[in-house]
């Protein structure tokens, strides 16, 4: 072993996860080291070639709020994209990217090699050094050691990865990678609690070989779209999708071959995601549905790679094989990968703060889809937070614990270190009970004061949204001021949107809030010296169609902030609280919610163990100040 | 602190003439004043009582006669401003005092809740925490076994059907909002949407209708006895009751005000209310009596008429058919033993289709009689409503009622043109609210029902 250096953080990993992680933490000021199994590798995307989408592409903006690279790498190397849910309200939009894997990784691990206080080295981490549960630092399998007070975890689907195909299995990361195995086997010598869960994924074929002529084209939106705000160049020549189906034969296939599929085989596996379960799943689960869709994804520009989503499934090659032969446009198709599920150990994430520091060890963190999670969006997004919470703590200053109403990314951690999950943990709006106002066009307006008072963002940017949020009010008081009467060009506008026509003057704002009025209707009317940006007329619009939903949302959030500002004393003792019931007790024992707003969330934690718990609370604080 | 103001009642239920509702918190006064015109509570002395009626803001209908006390914050038991309402103990009585303060905006206090504030703002001392957390739970529990036993299997069943209907069309909308490219299911329309919404709320409406009905059944039908005084009317709640409740004396006006029981007739349970004589009367007590005899004739369900067999039938006698005329009636003509100078055919004339049973309440005759009477009107009548799906409980009647305004704040949005993300908030929030009265409130079910039905992934 030799001392192959010292820093304030240490990141493991250099996924999704890892690599917001580093930058995150690099951003904040604390000298960072980032340790990955390959290079080459950074940022992989093991599956779908894809980012964003419903809720998940709320996040990709609001990793970019918190300045994450997320969103702007994405803008830099993707093939397609487009804007999802246009025809519903703005509370459901979101963006989703087709990403050229190669470029993804190759922009990302430029990023990380340009960020200030961030070193970037290969090696597989064996263990954790740790005395007295305090994190000391990491030893590689190369014996090299690397002393930090605070260690992030972000080794995704490695820990004692196993790939199941067919009756075959073995002992391996994603994509053939190497597991890991010692450092997952430390973990649980360490009294931490270890599921397994499983993820699965479809094979890839040759683009030569399908014929897209048996297909739907499936284009990218004609507009140029981004997720940064930051972002001014895009990309104009994008690349199509394509669409096809499952159909009787497929599904005859997969019933004759369940028994051969590793998931099927009868063999105790770990707990495999609902919304993303394999397709040997969906014929069994859904066998009245004639068919299925699938998606052709190309992986990129410079390679013939064609991800088949929708066929993800642990069946034998050779029934793979026959199972594209089915699929329209697919018969000739050549697999170049076949698909595969894997399995692999997650940390129970109720062991965790919402700061996502282990409680029992001191500065260890874990992030990304070790604790449970999926998806790359849900990764990159607890890498920022542990990320900004270990450099926190290493420089001692504030951690940054988000809630419900600020962010999917408080809605996830919250989600994931109160209630926990017993399946790979995926977001969706419905999670959100406040989705209305976690929008994905106002990700910057809820966190980027938070994000440069944390340092984590430029003075400049911070002055140009300044600006944006000054406009945007502005705007509004002005339109609240503006009177519109009842002529000839303003029934025409408002006959054209089929609206009823005006009986007397109104306000700008009235006529604004009308369903069919938008504000580009309102323009010629409302003129004004220099024209707005497009993204403060859209909140402008927003803020002024939906004013009665959002106050509503508002003021449930009022009292969620009540109860979850309330404090929860550090070394409370459950088994002192009398009335509390058994369930409860065990619950809160477990988790050890920071605020009573958190304890009322765990589930079996009901309202009368809450009034019990602030009666007993109240109690601390009073005899205390009569001690005093 | 904690801002929102409960209310709760605070007296023991179906004892006691006389009940008490409580509502503390910032919004006593404000709610206290819309149903409770006679003066502005809010500028009158802390700790004074005034009388004067409460009324529905809603129809602004005189609901009953009142005593409110005004406590102003800090020198009230939770610190906070609370009103105190007294009114008729009778749970009808008080379960609409009840309803009409939910409805102008309080919650409906959890057990123990008054004192846990009383607590948490520092009036009650510190050593009683325990004593205050002991409290809390054996409340908590006691209410949870009587909402158990409350619940009537099919109100549970018909929720739970009501709530699958709710989750599915969310569980679509979320689908096309989650999966926008999942092509297997139509797109949830503005249209489908208020068709289902508009099916539910029928059924919460007729819900709610029941809900009145399942109060009579549980509280007892109303029953007042009535007649000329001396006519024997307490005699007979004394008797029906089997325990002398009434005070029965040979002096005309004995009664003077209304006396209430709980009996059980062949299985019907009524709320017995013995009345002051009706006559024209000086005394000024007596005529407060006679005042609230009418009122409580008014408010009854069945009418026990009680004529004198010993004393010619008379004006006032026929006055008296003639005034409960919209209720069910029962004639009894009492005294028996003595000398008959009633006459039959007079009675008969005046009575129509009214039954007519003779009692001589002395030697106990005639009773059975009168109870067979008393419990085929009610089984053969309107009131054989064994299919009826009862709600009863206050507080399932106020999440009811809740929910139906979530549903019209929902297919309100519609017309509005929101957009279906905007219109499935208060859909789920019905559902949430449905899902109190039978204690389910879990949100991963909504997540459970997406990918039940329908098939998603990769
Ligand atoms: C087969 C498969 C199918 C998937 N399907 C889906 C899906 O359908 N939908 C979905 O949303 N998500 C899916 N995912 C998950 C998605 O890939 C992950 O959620 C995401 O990549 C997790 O990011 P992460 O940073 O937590 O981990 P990873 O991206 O896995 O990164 C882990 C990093 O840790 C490094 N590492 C591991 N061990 C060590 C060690 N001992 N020392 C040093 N470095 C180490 C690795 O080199 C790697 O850089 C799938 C993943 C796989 C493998
Ligand atoms: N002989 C006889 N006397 C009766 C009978 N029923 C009641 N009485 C007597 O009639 C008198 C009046 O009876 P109450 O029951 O007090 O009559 P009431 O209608 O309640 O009278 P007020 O309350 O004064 O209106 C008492 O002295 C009873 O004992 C009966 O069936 N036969
Ligand atoms: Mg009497």
């Amino acid at each position: 072993m030799y001392d192959a250096g010292h820093y304030d953080v240490i990141v493991i990993g250099a996924g999704h996860a890892g690599v917001e992680a580093g930058l995150a933490s690099a951003r904040r000021g604390a000298k960072t080291l980032m340790l990955t199994l390959n290079l080459d590798l950074i940022a992989f995307m093991p599956c779908n070639p894809s980012l964003g989408g419903p809720a998940k592409g709320v996040v990709v903006r609001e990793i970019d709020a918190l300045g994450g690279a997320m969103a702007k790498v994405i803008d830099k190397t993707h093939i397609q994209m487009r804007l999802l849910n246009t025809s519903k309200g703005p509370a459901v939009r979101a963006l989703r990217a087709q990403a050229d894997k190669v470029l993804y990784q190759q922009e990302m691990k430029h990023v990380i090699e340009n960020q200030e206080n961030l070193t970037l080295r290969q090696g597989m981490v064996d263990r954790l050094l740790i005395e007295d549960n305090q994190v000391k630092g990491v030893v590689t399998e190369t014996k090299a050691c690397y002393y930090a007070d605070q260690v992030i975890v972000t080794t995704g689907t490695f820990m004692r990865g196993k790939v199941l195909i067919g009756d075959i299995e073995y002992e391996s990361g994603p994509n053939n990678q190497r597991p890991t195995i010692k450092l997952s086997k430390q973990l649980e010598e360490l009294g931490i609690e270890l599921v397994r869960f499983k993820t699965g994924t479809p094979p890839r074929v040759n683009s030569h070989t399908i014929d897209y002529s048996q297909t739907e084209i499936q284009p990218g939106d004609e507009e140029p779209r981004a997720f940064s705000y930051e972002t001014t160049e895009f990309i104009t020549d994008q690349i199509p999708c394509w669409l096809t189906y499952t159909g009787e034969v497929t599904h005859e296939i997969i019933m004759d071959n369940l028994s051969k599929s590793a998931m099927y085989s009868g063999a105790e596996r770990g707990t495999g995601p609902r919304y993303c379960p394999s397709v040997e799943d969906k014929i069994v689960r859904f066998s009245d549905k004639p068919r299925h869709q699938i998606f052709l994804e190309p992986e990129g520009r410079n390679t013939e790679e064609v991800y088949v989503q929708g066929l993800s499934t642990s069946l034998p090659e050779d029934v793979q094989k026959k199972l594209l032969e089915t699929i329209p446009g697919l018969e000739k198709a050549e697999m170049m990968r076949a698909g595969y599920a894997i399995e692999y150990d997650a940390v129970v994430p109720t062991q965790l703060w919402p700061t996502l520091e282990l409680k029992t060890i001191n500065g260890l963190f874990t992030a990304g889809q070790i604790n449970g999670t999926s998806g790359y969006e849900e990764a990159a997004a607890q890498g920022v937070m542990a990320g900004i919470n270990a450099a926190g703590k290493a420089l001692n200053k504030e951690s940054l614990i988000l809630d419900r109403s600020q962010a999917y990314i408080g809605v996830l951690i919250d989600d994931l270190v109160t209630k926990g999950t017993d399946e790979p943990y995926r977001l969706l709006t419905s999670r959100a009970e406040y989705r209305l106002l976690l929008r994905h066009d106002n990700a910057d307006l809820r966190l980027i004061d938070v994000a440069y008072e944390y340092g984590l963002i430029s003075d400049e940017r911070y002055e140009r949204f300044t600006h944006k949020k000054q406009q945007i009010q502005d705007e509004i008081k002005r339109l609240e001021k503006i009177i519109i009467k009842p002529d000839e060009d303003i029934q025409k506008v408002i006959e054209e949107q089929n609206g009823t026509l005006l009986k007397e003057a109104v306000r700008a704002t009235d006529l604004l809030r009308r369903p069919e009025m938008k504000y580009e209707h309102l323009k010629p009317f409302v003129s004004r010296e220099t024209e707005l940006p497009p993204e403060v007329e859209e909140q402008v619009e927003i803020h002024v169609k939906y004013e009665g939903y959002i106050k509503k949302s508002n003021q449930q959030v009022e009292k969620m902030r009540k109860m979850d500002n309330k404090y929860i004393p550090e070394h409370i003792d459950y088994d002192q609280i009398s009335g509390i019931a058994s369930e409860a007790r065990e619950k809160l024992k477990q988790v050890r919610p920071l605020s009573v707003g958190q304890a009322s969330r765990i589930s079996g934690v009901n309202p009368s163990d809450i009034s019990i718990l602030l009666v007993y609370i109240e109690q601390g604080v009073r005899s205390k100040v009569s001690n005093e | 602190m904690e801002q929102d103001t409960i209310t709760a009642i605070s007296t023991p239920i179906g004892e006691g003439a006389i009940a008490i509702v409580r509502i503390s918190g910032e919004e006593s006064f404000a709610i206290a004043n819309r149903i409770f015109p006679t003066k502005d509570l809010a500028k009158v002395d802390s700790h004074t009582i005034h009388y004067g009626s409460l009324v529905d803001p809603k129809t602004d209908e005189k609901v009953e006669e009142v005593m409110v006390s005004v406590m102003k914050a800090p020198r009230t038991f939770t610190r906070e401003d609370i009103i105190e309402i007294n009114c008729h103990g009778g749970m009808v009585s008080v379960n609409r005092v009840l309803q009409l303060i939910l409805r102008e905006g309080a919650r409906l206090a959890e057990p123990g809740e008054f004192t846990k504030r009383a607590f948490l703002n520092g009036r009650i001392d510190l050593s009683q925490a325990e004593a205050v957390m002991d409290l809390i739970r054996s409340k908590t529990d006691k209410a949870m076994s009587q909402a158990l036993n409350q619940m009537d299997g099919r109100l549970s069943n018909l929720i739970r059907s009501l709530r699958q209907q709710l989750i599915e069309t969310v569980a679509h909308v979320e689908v096309n909002i989650d999966y926008p490219e999942y092509d297997d299911v139509e797109e949830m329309t503005h249209q489908m949407l208020v068709e289902r919404g508009t099916a539910v709320k029928e059924e919460i409406q007729r819900l709610l209708l029941t809900a009145k009905q399942g109060k009579i059944l549980r509280e007892g039908i109303a029953t007042a006895i009535i007649g000329k005084p001396n006519v024997g009317k307490s005699s007979l709640l004394n008797i029906l009751a089997q325990e002398n409740k009434a005070i029965v004396t040979d002096i005309p006006g004995t009664t003077r005000d209304v006396v209430e029981e709980y009996v059980n007739v062949r299985g019907v349970p009524l709320r017995l209310i013995d009345t002051a004589g009706i006559r024209e009367t000086e005394d000024i007590v007596e005529r407060i009596g006679v005042e609230r005899s009418r009122k409580a004739l008014q408010d009854a369900d069945l009418i026990l008429l009680v004529l004198n067999g010993n004393e010619p039938f008379t004006k006032e006698d026929a006055a008296l058919f003639e005034a409960a005329k919209e209720h069910d009636i029962i004639a009894v003509i009492n005294k028996t033993d003595l000398e008959q100078r009633i006459d039959l055919a007079e009675v008969r004339a005046v009575a129509g289709d009214v039954p007519i049973i003779s009692t001589s309440l002395v030697e106990e005759k005639g009773i059975d009689q009168l109870e067979t009477a008393i419990a085929e009107t009610f089984f053969e009548g309107e009131l054989d409503s064994g299919d009826l799906t009862y709600v009863s409980n206050v507080r399932h009647i106020q999440l009811l009622e809740q929910s139906e305004q979530a549903l019209d704040e929902a297919l309100q949005a519609v017309e509005d043109g929101m957009p279906l993300d905007l219109v499935q908030i208060d859909i789920t929030r019905t559902w949430e609210l449905l899902g109190e009265i039978i204690g389910d409130n879990v949100h991963e079910s909504l997540i459970d029902q997406l990918f039940s039905q329908f098939c998603l992934g990769k």
